[in-house]
């Protein structure tokens, strides 16, 4: 259902135009507001995050600009938009500029898969949940060449680090998404929504889903690279890793894409855990528009867990890192597909 | 084993890592050059020399009154041990007695700098090793001793606070007071230091068992200090050596024999229990007295070489003077415990990755200027 | 078994730890009681420092201008690095008709000046003091030597030269 002032504007254009030329033009207006939806959260997630770790710290975060030091990210972005792109010499200047459109592109493409609202959802098809995680992982390879083409020692391993890293917990990732497919028994994010009409999937789901819940916070953790599982970056190790070798609007995309990654996890935890956008027990579900305030409370509140991770834990070591994955993770996720499997058998969920 | 599957099966090229001088895990300008395998550590070398500032030629040129405010510079975090290293060292080898007074003041400030020291490494260490949060926790700590020292002393990092012959001022009149303050409020925090970093499984795991040094290592490269103690080594001067008011006091050498990054941790946080213990006893003892001895205007030792020990927040700090029976030392000589300490780190850390080099340097507790001076 | 008690134990160390962070959260978050940061430049008026803080060297002067300095150079020996200098001249007293020494010019670097306070400790008429300001930023190290007797300042009459 398209709500009345989409069809408003439908029916303008086709009054200007011809149904084609209209639609493309659609399909334009939608890519430019994801693309303001994409600085908007980037920007909002970026300020988040120094408030909610200047609270953690006994500090009080930025506080300058603007009221609460909304707009200090803005300045900030006016700031690295101005500033001039470097880079080493003897880089692979090709691969090097082309490695932030990746990480850029990917983001955009989940993003328009995320259902902010009943009614703001860009691209809903049912292999969605497939297609997310196969877009998602295609966001590496922008961090890989990163690594690779700026002809840096510290870039390279924070590459490599990545390499190894997304390729094990894309895995947990995945499978804990599986789990909750097994419940659910769609692929489409809008029918996983609608069938927790009458209660969440976690609450539906029980132990199995409360582990794959909690397999689900790690992994993502690990795939949005924040600590304890920021090795890419690791500022005491390898400075900036990855990114050291870029600065400006360069550095920005990958700042950027970053936080609306983390969005995109949290965004994912919702939908499959915590319903979406739908209200508890639908008390506004009539009301149009309202999801997309149960949605933000939602996904604020899965990115404060996430926050509250990082700026709590030391870092892993790499091969403690491949050890979580692959001696706890991935069997207990086995098992936890099984189970599920067995208690949608049985009948044993709510 | 595993190392010759590596090499054998997983032929990888070595290649050079330059750590550093501007690196945040160097904790200054320290510049390692690790030679690595992949992420394995096959050898690490040190270049030193970034922040050299031939503060031993300078003593040279400086009276013995001036050369006071230099060791100030050396390691700026037990500032006032090494300033009284070198009170001692005049006072001893002019024969001046100082008072209870002046010994107990002086012995309070060493311990106060001693925890503040430890709560900075505490706040650096949980921060090399990824916890953002635990620096800004030990520099709540750090800013009350701050305080404490501001009020007294009158500056936060160089105090200079310690003459020879005695104290700069008289303690301030709330000076008890806030020191009594700052050791309740700090009995209360320090178990949290535990609950966030010592009993954390992330954190457990990135220290035990890593940079192992065995106690006949530690003697053989003259390891000092905390570090040291963390392999069963006994080498407290406060102990074998007490100076100042450290014979009136009963504390406890902090000793770990388990010689890992973990055992190292445990001790300096223990020391900060210790150090807390032994302010309390001292701090209603404050007897009445003068707090300066008087002075000749022109201090000259007498021919002759003299040494002084004392223990600062990182080992043994020793000062070495000889002296022609001028006014100017002939040789003044700093012997520093992170120059020895950090010897030891290609030893420690060989064959492990570079994060663990990272928590290494973080346990051997390095501080670039003194090592430089 | 030991692996499954892992997992809970060390989960539980994980939740201690986000407990104290997350209990310092809400805290500031609701009460800024924890807040231990000082929002600097706005409280500039009512920022007090220590009475014995040593943000430079200042030379005492009296509301008639007068100060205590008889240009005698204890200070500008004491120094260890020469960031005081004292320029004196003689001339004779009015009074007793002697050859007296009397103050021209302070000059302070602070540019060089480590705060060690030897001076003070050197001067025998307590002529210097340490000043609370510690605003020295400038743009051009020449500004930070300074002259430290004001304009038209005299000694005090009457102390002994």
């Amino acid at each position: 259902m398209i709500l009345n002032i989409f069809t408003d504007i439908h029916e303008l254009l086709l009054g200007l135009m011809s149904e084609e030329a209209a639609h493309i033009l659609e399909l334009v207006l939608i890519a430019a507001g994801y693309l303001g939806i994409f600085a908007i959260l980037g920007l909002l997630l970026v300020w988040l995050e120094r408030r909610v770790a200047g609270f953690f710290q006994l500090r009080l975060g930025p506080n300058r600009v603007g009221p609460m030091g909304l707009f200090q990210t803005i300045a900030d972005a006016l700031k690295l938009v101005s500033k001039e792109l470097t880079g080493t010499v003897k880089a692979d200047m090709q691969l090097y500029k082309l490695a932030p459109y990746f990480v850029i592109t990917t983001a955009l493409m989940s993003l328009a898969l995320i259902p902010f609202s009943y009614e703001i959802h860009a691209f809903d098809i049912n292999i969605g949940l497939f297609f997310l995680t196969s877009v998602s992982s295609i966001g590496v390879i922008g961090i890989f060449l990163a690594g690779w083409a700026s002809n840096n020692k510290y870039s390279l391993i924070g590459g490599m680090r990545t390499g190894i890293q997304m390729i094990s917990y894309e895995l947990s990732v995945g499978m804990s998404i599986v789990t909750m497919v097994v419940l659910a028994g769609t692929l489409q994010i809008s029918e996983i929504v609608e069938i927790q009409k009458d209660g969440w999937l976690i609450f539906k789901g029980h132990i199995p889903a409360l582990i794959a819940f909690m397999v689900f916070m790690i992994a993502g953790t690990a795939e949005s690279n924040r600590t304890p599982f920021d090795l890419v970056e690791a500022e005491s190790e390898l400075g900036a890793g990855f990114h050291t070798e870029y600065s400006g609007m360069n550095f920005a995309y990958y700042f950027l894409a970053e936080f609306v990654n983390l969005f995109i996890i949290s965004s994912v935890a919702v939908v499959l855990f915590f319903g979406g956008w739908l209200s508890p027990f639908g008390i506004t579900d009539s009301i149009p528009f309202a999801g997309l305030f149960w949605f933000g409370i939602k996904v604020v509140g899965v990115i404060f867990i996430f926050m509250w991770f990082r700026w709590t834990f030391p870092r892993f070591r790499i091969d403690q890192l491949l050890t979580l994955e692959w001696k706890y993770l991935l069997p207990i996720n086995i098992v936890n597909i099984v189970l599920m499997a067995l208690m949608v058998w049985l009948g044993l969920t709510f | 084993m595993k190392e010759e599957f590596l090499t054998d099966q997983l032929k990888t090229q070595e290649y050079f890592l330059n750590m550093g001088p501007q690196h945040p895990a160097t904790h200054g300008v320290l510049r390692l050059l690790l030679k690595l395998d992949g992420e394995i550590l096959r050898n690490v070398d040190m270049d030193l020399g970034f922040i050299h500032r031939s503060i031993e030629k300078m003593c040279e040129r400086d009276t013995y009154k001036q050369i006071v405010h230099l060791t100030d510079r050396l390691d700026y975090l037990s500032s006032h041990i090494n300033n009284e290293a070198v009170a001692l060292l005049v006072e001893k080898a002019l024969n001046i007695e100082v008072n209870d007074r002046i010994k107990i003041i002086r012995t309070i400030m060493d311990e106060l700098t001693r925890i503040s020291s430890h709560v900075l490494w505490w706040g650096v260490m949980g921060m090399d090793i990824g916890a953002l949060t635990t620096f800004m926790y030990g520099f709540r700590e750090r800013e009350l001793i701050n305080d404490i020292f501001e009020e007294t002393c009158g500056a936060r990092l160089t105090m200079n606070y310690n003459l020879i012959g005695g104290l700069r001022y008289d303690i301030h009149e709330n000076f008890v007071k806030r020191v009594k303050d700052f050791v309740a409020h700090f009995k209360k925090k320090l178990p949290e230091y535990d609950k966030l970093l010592t009993g954390n499984i992330i954190f457990r795991k990135r220290l035990e068992g890593i940079g192992y040094i065995s106690k006949e290592d530690a003697i053989a490269y003259g390891l000092n200090g905390p570090t040291a103690r963390g392999s069963g080594v006994s080498c407290d001067i406060r102990k074998i050596h007490p100076y100042s008011a450290y014979d009136m006091v009963d504390f406890e050498e902090a000793i770990y024999t388990e010689g890992d990054s973990y055992a190292r941790y445990k001790v300096r946080i223990k020391e900060m229990w210790q150090s807390l213990s032994i302010i309390e006893q001292l701090i209603d003892k404050i007897p009445e007295g003068e707090y300066k001895v008087k002075t000749k205007a022109v201090i000259k030792l007498p021919a002759g070489s003299f040494v002084q020990r004392v223990e600062s927040a990182r080992g043994d700090f020793g000062v070495f003077a000889y002296s022609d029976g001028q006014k100017f030392p002939y040789r003044f000589k700093f012997r520093s415990p992170g120059f020895a300490n950090l010897t030891a780190l290609n030893k420690m850390s060989k064959g492990l990755k570079i994060a663990d080099l990272v928590a290494i340097l973080s346990t051997i507790d390095v501080v670039v200027p003194d090592i430089d001076r | 078994m030991s692996y499954f008690s892992e997992i809970i134990n060390g989960t539980k160390t994980l939740l201690t730890g986000m407990r104290i962070t997350g209990k310092y959260f809400f805290v500031n978050l609701f009460t800024r009681r924890d807040v231990i940061t000082q929002q600097y430049p706005d409280n500039i008026d009512t920022l007090e420092m220590f009475d014995r803080f040593k943000g430079e060297i200042t030379l005492f002067h009296n509301e008639n201008n007068e100060h205590k300095c008889d240009a005698c150079t204890l200070c500008e020996k004491a120094c260890p690095n020469g960031s005081l200098e004292v320029l004196g001249d003689k001339a004779k007293d009015p009074e007793t008709g002697k050859n007296k020494r009397f103050l021209v010019k302070h000059i302070y670097h602070l540019e060089m000046c480590t705060m060690c306070g030897l001076c003070i400790e050197a001067c025998p008429q307590d002529a210097l003091e340490w000043g609370q300001d510690f605003h020295h930023v400038e743009y051009d190290r020449s500004k930070l030597t300074k002259v430290l007797n004001k304009p038209g300042s005299k000694i005090i009459p009457g102390l002994k030269g």
